[in-house]
């Protein structure tokens, strides 16, 4: 990922950042240009809730290129206090001890780095809460 | 030196990572016996956090504390021995992930252990002279021990964040004042391009961590017109588990007062973070009109001392983020080859 | 809009193609299907691929294709819609000759995966997912398909055991086809027992890497004589996408791609479900093939994976599925596997099929998708008399 492709989106990574129909109150993240439920262009930055429940998740035995050294990891779907659903990482638990319907909540960490010499790629990850 | 205005603490956080490695597990590996070590076990970063994830997580804790709008804060100064970047400062990316960007001050500091300390007088003397509303400094670290050093058994991850502005209602602890004793004295010391520190064995007591300290401590009481006797706790620079409860002694604070926030033994030394969450554990269970000396130290040498009074909102504030001493239990052993893992010393 | 016909088909084997390169494999499989449809001249080319760019840093197939089998000149592009990209070139090729723009096209689907390493091989899949969302999180294709697996399990209180018998089908059929990348049957408990790539989908639940390419030549119905005495007319060619992020979906369980397409292309043949004799699903994992014969109108939700369980799918069952091995067993070389998929029905209503043939078969069916369920093509053909 080039570093333009990483940074104009940090906002959306870092700060769950989405969008939110003006018209019909639905939330989306990725954010959108256009409603995809009523199709209206009025879209509003919308910061999205950190905590949420676990959908359903996945162990990533066999990572792809850049995310060899976290493996085996593990990526969920996360069910928000607001709605909206996010895929992410669940960490700071074993595999073992993920369940659904687990409470979670956001937390920021490293991605991925680019080698030793590229930079670092931040975002949003899960963990079980801490209270 | 005291500020033109008052200053004071209007929301801090700390984070801890979840591992801990136990220090007997270190020298079994090293083969060395016996069954007293500098400190019981220490924290340890995850494979994907890093001096930056942690700052952005006590940052956040402390905005919750604050009840501030993070786009008021005007600066974030990051102090650490750890930065990720030697060059970027790590401060970019904290105040950008809290949502501070981009009409802020923001640099990374470095004097060792007492990086993040610098960062608080500046904070003071920004908000004291209403350049900024507030400011935040944050102290952390993910310093690397030399395998077999005696410093491998300390060398530990962690932070803290606090925020400054004028005094208000919203104000948890008001800076009386601070003094900073600042000499070059090599005791420990990393030279560039290097992965390790150099340390020079047991000049790093006396002529390094004691002098800076007591210098410092006893220079602000004098100025403050204040005695041991004033103060209802004190945080020291925990380097290990007896040098903190060494330096209270000699400056006359009993173990009492220095144990809210004497974490060292259980999470090692957090370096720059360290006197920062020893500060941050003590405004955890401390009750307004208490008066709390907290006086850091940085190797290379200097200490900053500080003398905080603890005001009304610290009670209902501080439940609003996690407490350190929870956090401290928040934990999961590793042995040494995964530790080797976290810290990088092998690589996949 | 005219009728169109398939009159000629090839396939190369499914495998590690170590000697071979992306054109001379494409090369092989159309110069055989032009040889099988008795001509020497093609009208336009559609070529499916979907990881060249990255594998062999490739573009621009369409041109290179069309100068590779000798025909430089020829109208070509290149046809992408990740794993269905096989299936989409089709539809193009379909909707070319069906227009009456041109006369016989070829349409052809190639990859070569093998020229990457497995996790490039991982990182080149999630090309098929939103990438700075969805492949920033480390996830990977399996890992997303792993996520629905335990999804239906938990929701629909479905054993794993009866899931994972799409690929015990496969298998079985693959053993009697001669260009399986896989011709060996497995049995459920070592399909259970092999290593967990992402939770969980077990490594045998989840299709293989292999390269592999496959053509058709298709032509307007009323000329298909000129070219064979065993025309198959596409009754009907379908495609439908859905949101791309698949977490996105108010229904995580249910592919309303596929029954989009499906749904079309039935009203288009005229038929329904139960009147197709042999079917391909695209059962890259077997959760796919599940939900697949779910949203094809096979059985109701949650209920698909008894079809396999209960022998349903099997040669002789009420729905003969993936005859010659399916994406698990015969192989699944990615952007031509909806070529392989249509290439196999052929061979079935021409009466071809060898030791796998289902007797009697007029109508099949082909489901062909790309990433999960967020493109579907749907083809349904027909033996001419």
């Amino acid at each position: 990922m080039s570093v333009p492709r990483y940074w104009r989106e940090i906002p959306q990574r870092h700060r769950l950042l989405g969008k939110k129909c003006v018209k019909c109150g639905r939330t989306f993240f990725p954010p959108r240009t256009v409603c995809s439920e009523c199709g209206s262009r009025d879209l509003q930055d919308a910061k999205l809730s950190e905590r949420g429940r676990v959908l359903t998740h996945t162990v990533i035995r066999s990572p792809p290129a850049e995310y060899e050294r976290y493996a085996p990891y593990v990526v969920g779907i996360v069910e928000l206090q607001d709605g909206v659903r996010v895929l992410s990482q669940i960490v700071d638990c074993d595999p073992d001890e993920v369940k659904t319907g687990m409470p979670v909540e956001a937390t920021f960490r490293k991605v991925a780095e680019a080698g030793e010499s590229g930079i670092i790629r931040y975002g949003f990850k899960f963990r079980p809460i801490i209270e | 030196m005291k500020p033109i205005q008052q200053v004071g603490i209007v929301g801090y956080g700390a984070y801890i990572p979840r591992y801990r490695i136990k220090a007997a597990e270190i020298a079994r590996v090293w083969g060395v016996a016996g069954d007293r070590f500098p400190i019981d076990e220490k924290a340890v970063v995850g494979l994907d956090e890093d001096t930056i994830t942690i700052a952005v997580e006590a940052a956040k804790y402390a905005l919750r504390r604050a009840r501030i709008d993070p786009c008021e804060l005007g600066a974030v100064y990051v102090g650490t021995e750890s930065k990720p970047y030697a060059v970027k400062p790590s401060g970019t990316v904290v105040a950008e992930a809290i949502g501070a960007t981009p009409n802020v001050l923001t640099a990374d500091y470095e004097f060792a252990c007492k990086a993040g300390t610098e960062a608080f007088q500046t904070c003071i003397a920004l908000a004291s002279s209403g350049m900024v509303k507030y400011g935040m400094a944050v102290g952390v670290d993910t310093a690397q021990g030399r395998p077999g050093d005696e410093l491998e058994y300390t060398a530990a991850c962690g932070g803290a964040a606090f925020i400054f502005g004028l005094r208000s209602e919203n104000t948890l602890a008001l800076v009386e004042g601070t003094y900073s004793y600042v000499t070059d004295t090599s005791d420990f010391w990393r030279r560039d391009g290097e992965f390790y520190p150099c340390h020079a064995g047991r000049f790093t007591g006396d002529p390094a961590y004691f002098r800076q300290i007591k210098c410092a401590a006893t220079g602000l009481m004098k100025e403050l017109q204040l005695q041991p006797g004033d103060f209802d706790y004190a945080v020291f620079h925990q380097p290990n588990a007896k040098f903190p409860s060494s330096v209270a002694k000699d400056l006359g604070f009993s173990t009492e007062k220095i144990k809210p926030g004497l974490l060292s033994p259980v999470i090692g030394n957090t370096y720059a973070g360290s006197s920062p969450m020893g500060l941050a554990a003590t405004l955890d269970s401390a009750k307004p009109g208490q008066r709390i000396l907290m006086v850091s130290y940085g190797s290379g040498a200097g200490s900053d001392a500080f003398s905080f009074v603890v005001q009304n909102c610290v009670a209902e504030k501080r439940d609003l983020a996690p407490r350190v001493w929870g956090m401290v239990d928040r934990k999961k052993y590793i042995d040494y080859a995964v530790y080797a893992r976290h810290r990088r010393k092998i690589q996949a | 809009m005219r009728k169109v016909a398939i009159v000629g088909v090839s396939c190369t084997k499914v495998g590690e193609h170590w000697e071979t390169s992306l054109r001379d494999l494409f090369t092989q499989a159309g110069l055989k299907a032009m040889d099988d449809a008795n001509t020497a001249k093609i009208d336009a080319l559609y070529v499916g691929n979907m990881c060249a760019d990255k594998a062999q840093e490739q573009g621009h197939l369409g041109a290179l294709m069309a100068d590779a089998i000798g025909l430089p000149g020829t109208p070509a592009v290149k046809v992408e819609a990740a794993c269905a990209s096989g299936g989409a070139a089709i539809h193009q090729g379909f909707t070319a000759v069906a227009s009456g723009l041109y006369d016989t096209v070829m349409v052809g689907g190639v990859e070569k995966m093998t020229d990457l390493q497995t996790e490039e091989v991982s990182a080149a899949l999630m090309m098929a997912e939103n990438r700075e969302y969805t492949g920033f999180t480390g996830i990977t294709f399996v890992g997303l398909n792993a996520l629905v697996e335990r999804l239906y399990m938990e929701t629909h209180q479905v054993k794993h055991e009866e899931i994972a018998t799409f690929a015990v089908n496969d298998h079985k059929n693959a053993a009697t086809n001669p260009y399986a990348q896989y011709p060996f049957p497995v049995s459920l408990e070592t399909v259970m027992n092999s290593p967990l790539v992402a939770d969980p989908l077990h490594l045998l639940e989840c299709t293989g890497i292999g390269d592999g390419a496959a053509a058709l030549v298709l032509c307007p119905a009323e000329r298909a004589r000129e070219f064979t005495d065993t025309p198959i007319q596409i009754s009907a060619s379908t495609i439908a996408t859905s949101k791309l992020a698949m977490y996105e979906r108010d229904d995580l369980l249910t592919f309303q791609a596929t029954r989009k397409a499906a749904e079309s292309a039935y009203k288009l043949a005229g038929i329904g479900p139960w009147d197709v004799d042999v079917l391909e699903v695209h059962d890259a994992f077997t959760i796919v093939g599940v939900l697949s014969m779910e949203a094809l109108g096979y059985s109701e939700r949650g209920k698909g994976a008894r079809l396999a369980a209960e022998g349903q799918t099997a040669a002789g069952g009420r729905i003969p599925t993936n005859t010659l091995g399916g994406l698990k067993a015969r192989g699944h070389p990615v952007g031509a596997t909806g070529v392989y998929q249509v290439a196999e029905l052929t061979w079935q209503l021409r009466g071809g099929a060898g030791k796998n043939q289902v007797s009697g078969a007029e109508v099949g069916m082909a489901q062909n998708v790309g990433g999960v369920d967020s493109t579907a093509v749907v083809h349904i053909l027909r033996r001419t008399n």
